[in-house]
């Protein structure tokens, strides 16, 4: 049976994907963040209304998603730019990734108590 | 060794025999896009690498600006639950969150504009396609940029 055609890449392509996935997903909700803040500009009352919508337990979801998209963007931009401009860097792709993917696994569990520890207070009780 | 003439070959064995040597020089081809007396200096400029550092410089200040942006909006004193008008009107009260909070939209902004702008290169492929994305792009970018500084420089804690 001859193998398929499609190409499906390793490490090195399937970060590229991601990085463009978590790219796009942050540019999006930084349109509605520039709005949102925007609206300081229109009374005191409108802006807490619409950050009320932030403190709540499934945006407080969103907001964990959000932060994992930005950490993984930023350690495998790190990762992308020592693959240009360090010697070594090009050599060391695939062992930086799996750094790339420590170092954001640990931040993670780091941010599960700050980011998720009030909304699981208000669905759960104290 | 098979040679019928005593100059050094361009080509060995492998390739074949060669046709040419010293005294039955190959023909002269001109290169392709030779340059003319007409062609300009640079046939194009320099922005797809001014662009590509950018993202990369940015990048790295980006790191630093966002990071400490979710820190301090997310994780510290309190998370997410002590944000409001009055967490803004404090933190805009100094020139150090300003100028933070300026350069992060800009930097941000920009980077993500060329980010998609690279997107839709990669995947719209009929040129109108292209030009109506990019339009709707540079619009949006604009417009959030404008406004978002807008909002920083006119704020004004005492709008109530």
């Amino acid at each position: 049976m001859p193998a398929g055609t499609l190409y499906r890449g390793r490490e090195g392509m399937w970060s590229w994907v991601a990085h463009r996935v978590t790219g796009v997903l942050i540019f999006f909700f930084l349109f509605v963040h520039v709005l949102d803040t925007a609206l300081v500009r229109v009374s005191p009352e409108a802006y807490d209304d619409v950050v009320a919508t932030y403190k709540t337990p499934i945006v407080a979801l969103l907001e964990y998603g959000l932060v994992a998209a930005i950490l993984f963007h930023a350690l495998n931009g790190l990762r992308v730019i020592a693959v240009d401009f360090w010697s070594k860097g090009p050599r060391h792709q695939k062992a930086m990734l799996w750094w790339v993917m420590g170092i954001w696994f640990v931040l993670m569990v780091g941010a599960l108590y700050p980011v998720l520890g009030h909304a699981a207070a208000e669905l759960f009780g104290k | 060794m098979s040679s019928d003439t005593s100059s050094a070959k361009a080509i060995g064995d492998v390739e074949g025999v060669s046709l040419y040597d010293v005294d039955n020089p190959a023909p002269y081809i001109e290169a392709p896009r030779k340059r003319t007396g007409k062609t300009p200096r640079s046939t194009r400029g320099n922005f797809e690498m001014a662009a590509w550092l950018f993202m990369r410089l940015s990048g790295i200040v980006l790191v630093v600006l966002v990071i400490g942006h979710l820190l301090i909006q997310l994780v510290l004193d309190g998370g997410v639950s002590k944000i409001g008008f009055a967490f803004v009107a404090g933190r805009w009260a100094s020139p150090f969150w300003q100028v933070w909070d300026l350069l992060m939209l800009w930097l941000a902004m920009l980077h993500g504009a060329n980010g998609l702008r690279t997107v839709i290169n990669d995947y719209a492929e009929r040129a109108n396609t292209r030009l109506w994305l990019k339009g709707l792009l540079y619009t949006a970018t604009v417009f959030t940029i404008l406004l978002g500084t807008l909002v920083i420089f006119t704020f004004d804690p005492n709008i109530r």
